[in-house]
């Protein structure tokens, strides 16, 4: 086989080899080298290590299953942090998909830490709106969300008690994939109310929350499942997105050697046209 | 390796559902089919049960006729009827009734976009550009601070197109150009690790909660 | 006058929301809370709209026996079926043992995690297609993400510490320089799409008169 007909290559043996490299390294545990915390990923461990313990603080899980494989480590390695912390959490999410999400990270960090919902956190569940969600939060927490995830009025559960707007608020922590997420947040809440926030994003999104972290509107920003890894180890609770790493690792080689071997193969074959 | 499938239904449907997807690698086919179409109605079904339940009875059917006369509930009767005078679409004649409440909602959505975008984009990221170009004793610090600010007007130079890219202005233009492939090149790389993050979240599903293979 | 009310719709509201985000008086306050939670009722009837379209498209490409017709009738199952289900349960819809969350669980969250996990394949088949090194820029951009694609994992600490140093120093100063000028040029665009839109300059959702 020479450069030129690698260019008639079946895609299909490319697909091929990305799920062999992502299915080998998880069946037989391949360990490549260790994952080293990140300045941006200790950031965002730090703003909530410094914050006094008993603090308010808004988890803001916006993704849905689409993302989860990058959003969810970095959302439960949060909680079991927060909960650890002994912080008030007040959780919603802004994607329609999110809720049961929540619930399920709330559920287990707070069994690992013996929380109570209602005492020591609530799942405001899901609000349509976006932007104007978190605008309308800014006038009115209780308003903007009357009941929580499972029906019950805002007012009867304690941990909302005198919770008004994001004044009460000392920190938040939002998980996101995209619109709406870590953007508007920062746009609508962090510019306006100056609450401090440190983000957990997609991969596809963290270059352009840079410029956010640079600024200071961020603390801290984890980007992707490596982020999340990055955040796992430091929370000391290795998980999911730990394990994900090695097959990431070959996997970016792979696409890495792809690029070259493709311009290889171009270049073979203009050579060939061209004699 | 050993295998201890998972005795749940639910896991075994929802395996077998995404097997059913990733054969669309090989090709379309009438499997993948199904799986797609089963996906949308099954979201669509999921979102307008999640939008009335979550938002639309708390904020608007609950105040409304749980206290219609107090803190000016009565009023939410406007929304119930631009909401209502949106299903005008499905009515030929009728259908310029439902430009009133889009009209309402491009109110207040770009609104909330100018102040928004205005303070934390643009007069943020101004005051965040303001850095010192020569910091005593960091050297480092001193280039990257004069790169970073280099960088921004390059870039924001490359934008003008009110006049034509010659002389100066064209050499900080293809300057700007530059930076812009160096960042286009990060988020190719980064784009590249969520693709293959949440095909590593699959297969976890797969190997793990599926057929119990994995070991750690 | 079908055109007319829409645009002063779009005034009275956009003008109103944007004078009042400067003034903290408590009447004026009260009014844009109140604004915004018509905002929200509004955007999920938009929701529900979708909905009974998709509803509406389907039924008559069935009733037709269009392309795919049989496929249809599973969308409209896992429509109708889903939705009886959420509403059935009520308030109950969200507990974890619901059927509602089942569905969630079992059809829901690995059938969308699957459609986008299938992402992975194209762009590994794209970089070997697609990515071509022709000029100086595109070689730059291969470069970038070359550095990148080593220095985010633990890989390319494992080769040499400058690789995640080098990818740290990329992200910090030249990716973040560019992406802070894109930042600041797209506010001033939709700053100055955000007033067109609210001064009734573009008329996109106006249409022709029906």
């Amino acid at each position: 086989m020479n450069l030129t007909s690698l260019q008639r290559l079946d895609r299909r043996w490319i697909f091929l080899a990305v799920g062999l490299l992502v299915i080998v390294p998880l069946l037989f545990n391949f360990h490549i080298a260790p994952v080293q915390p990140s300045n941006r990923s200790r950031g965002f461990y730090d703003a909530i290590e410094k914050m006094p313990e008993g603090s308010v603080v808004l988890l803001s899980g916006d993704y849905d299953p689409g993302t989860a494989a990058e959003n969810y480590p970095m959302h439960l390695a949060a909680a079991r942090q927060l909960m650890r912390r002994n912080m008030k959490i007040i959780a919603l999410a802004l994607y329609p998909a999110g809720p049961p999400l929540t619930d399920q990270v709330l559920r287990i960090a707070g069994g690992e830490y013996h929380k109570q919902e209602g005492v020591d956190y609530v799942n405001l569940g899901y609000k349509v709106g976006n932007e104007l969600v978190m605008s309308q939060m800014g006038q009115s927490i209780p308003n903007t969300f009357p009941v929580d995830n499972r029906g019950v009025s805002v007012k009867l559960i304690p941990v909302m008690k005198g919770i008004q707007n994001f004044q009460q608020i000392r920190l938040i922590v939002n998980v996101s994939a995209g619109y709406p997420g870590t953007k508007e947040w920062v746009q609508q809440v962090v510019s306006r109310y100056h609450v401090p926030m440190v983000a957990g994003v997609t991969a596809v999104s963290a270059p352009e929350y840079y410029p956010y972290l640079q600024a200071g509107q961020l603390h801290g920003l984890l980007g992707g499942m490596a982020g999340a890894a990055e955040y796992e180890v430091l929370v000391g609770a290795p998980a999911l997105a730990t394990r994900g790493m090695d097959a990431q690792s070959l996997a970016h080689v792979f696409i890495a050697f792809m690029i070259v071997l493709g311009n290889l193969a171009f270049a073979g074959s203009k050579k060939g046209n061209g004699r | 390796m050993s295998l201890h499938p998972s005795h749940d239904i639910g896991i075994w449907i929802a395996a077998l559902l995404t097997l059913g997807i990733f054969s669309f690698l090989y090709r379309d086919n009438p499997v993948y089919k199904f799986c797609e179409h089963l996906f949308v109605g099954v979201s669509a079904g999921y979102y307008v049960v999640l939008t009335m339940i979550s938002s639309v009875y708390p904020n608007l059917f609950q105040p409304m006729f749980g206290s219609f006369a107090k803190d000016y509930h009565w009023l939410l009767v406007i929304p119930l009827i631009l909401g209502i005078m949106l299903f005008s679409r499905f009515f030929p004649r009728g259908d310029w009734l439902s430009r009133w409440p889009i009209a309402f909602v491009l109110g207040v959505y770009p609104a909330l976009r100018i102040t928004g975008f205005g303070q934390g984009d643009f007069v943020e990221q101004i005051h965040g550009t303001i850095l010192p170009l020569w910091v005593p004793g960091s050297i480092g610090t001193s280039i990257g601070n004069i790169l970073l600010v280099v960088g921004l007007v390059s870039t924001l130079i490359f934008f003008f197109f009110s006049k034509e890219h010659k002389g100066a202005l064209g050499g900080t233009a293809r300057l700007g150009i530059y930076f812009l492939m160096v960042s286009f090149g990060a988020s190719y790389g980064y784009t590249v690790m969520a693709r293959v993050s949440l095909l590593i979240g699959r297969v976890m599903f797969l190997l793990d909660d599926w057929l119990g293979a994995l070991r750690f | 006058m079908k055109r007319e009310i829409p645009i002063l719709i779009t005034l009275v509201a956009g003008m109103f929301m944007l004078i009042a985000w400067f003034v903290p008086h408590p009447m004026v306050r009260g009014a844009y809370e109140g604004l915004q939670n018509w905002a929200i009722v509004v955007v999920g009837f938009t929701y529900v709209l979708g909905v009974a379209n998709l509803l509406r498209i389907n039924l008559r490409q069935v009733s037709r026996k269009e392309r795919d017709w049989p496929f249809k009738i599973v969308l409209l199952a896992g429509l109708l079926v889903t939705m009886a289900i959420g509403f059935s349960e009520g308030n109950h819809y969200t507990d974890v043992d619901s059927r509602f969350q089942w569905i969630y669980r079992t059809f829901y969250s690995p059938m969308t995690a699957t459609m986008f996990s299938l992402l992975a394949f194209f762009i590994a088949s794209a970089a070997f297609r697609a990515f071509r090194i022709r000029s100086v820029e595109a070689l730059l951009l291969a470069i970038a993400a070359f550095i990148l694609m080593l220095g985010r994992v633990p890989l390319g600490a494992a080769i040499h510490p400058a690789i995640p140093a080098a990818a740290d120093w990329l992200m910090e100063i030249p990716q973040n320089a560019a992406k802070r000028g894109i930042l600041i040029g797209a506010a001033l665009g939709v700053m100055a799409t955000g007033i067109r839109v609210i001064l009734g300059l573009e008329k996109t959702y106006g249409g022709g008169d029906s």
